[in-house]
């Protein structure tokens, strides 16, 4: 009997364990004028501002999205980024809308867009632009375009902090929150920018990497050094 | 109208829309050129900035924004009162 006993809770543990897990099922990363698919180079672009860059990964991405053009160019950047990193990833409808959270952070929150408006303000504020002054709004286009309606979080932290990232995603699907989800690193200022979103799923596709707070960082650091 | 069309354009950012593809006559707004309450906003800046003229009663607006043609008649009419 003994023996059966420790089986069966060694059983309940890997069980315990497995339905615990997520996976990082589809990563996508812009910087440096590139941008990288599950550590693929998809894109390339030099020689351009970020403007000129993100309406040319726009065009070849080949979406007719008028929307994107009225986007400032964090939101550009992580629609951009998001589009990316869902297609050929997970077929529209496998989640509720509800099911679907997101989870971003950055170092400059909506700054960049912030000292354009300031600048209107001069001679007359622009109302397009000023919807663009928090960082959270990315998060609505993306939600607009995808049909999400899961909890949506932004954070400010001084650099990639995949520790956060990882602790919080966690939180959210143990809660029951959320089922899958989008989370990583989306900052811009100026020409400098750098996004690279990661696509995390309690099911596995395939060899996926466990999300892991190591994973992350290597990930990010593949694509961003 | 072909300058009122290009400064609605580039007001706008809709750089997907080249001005001489906007009918004189095509409605701005949902099922026409698609235009939002923010875009509406834009609009009464553009107003302003280009031809110093305010729109005091914001209920002429679904009439005055209603397309290219109405508006160069508010303008046209309201310049002529500045004159």
């Amino acid at each position: 009997m003994k023996p059966a006993i420790a089986i069966t809770l060694r059983e309940r543990t890997i069980k315990e364990t497995l339905e615990n897990t997520s996976y990082i099922t589809a990563s996508c990363s812009i910087g440096g004028n590139e941008v990288i698919k599950n550590g693929t180079r998809f894109f390339e672009n030099h020689g351009t501002s970020v403007q000129e860059f993100l309406l040319s990964v726009y065009q070849y991405l080949g979406s007719a999205y008028p929307r994107f053009y009225k986007m400032d160019n964090l939101s550009r950047l992580g629609w951009l980024t998001a589009e990316l990193l869902l297609r050929d990833s997970v077929a529209p409808g496998t989640y509720a809308p509800e099911d679907m959270g997101l989870l971003f952070c950055n170092r400059n929150s909506s700054l960049d867009t912030d000292i354009r408006f300031a600048e209107t303000m001069k001679t007359m504020a622009s109302p397009s632009l000023f919807v663009y002054t928090l960082p959270n709004i990315v998060m609505g286009e993306i939600c607009i375009r995808h049909n999400f309606k899961g909890e949506n979080d932004f954070f400010i932290f001084d650099r990639f902090n995949p520790l956060f990232i990882t602790f919080y995603m966690e939180q959210l699907f143990s809660s029951g929150a959320i089922q899958a989800g989008i989370c990583g690193w989306l900052d811009l200022i100026g020409e400098d920018y750098r996004a690279c979103l990661f696509l995390v799923e309690r099911k596995s596709r395939g060899q996926n990497l466990l999300f892991t707070e190591q994973h992350l960082q290597n990930i990010y650091l593949l694509q961003h050094g | 109208m072909e300058d009122l069309k290009k400064q609605i354009v580039e007001q706008l950012n809709l750089l997907h829309i080249k001005p001489a593809d906007i009918g004189d006559d095509q409605p701005l707004f949902i099922e026409g050129l698609g235009l939002d309450s923010i875009d509406a906003l834009e609009l009464i800046v553009l107003l302003q900035q280009q031809y110093g003229i305010k729109l005091n009663n914001a209920e002429d607006g679904p009439q005055v924004f209603r397309t290219v043609r109405t508006m160069a008649d508010y303008i046209k009419t309201h310049r002529a009162k500045q004159d």
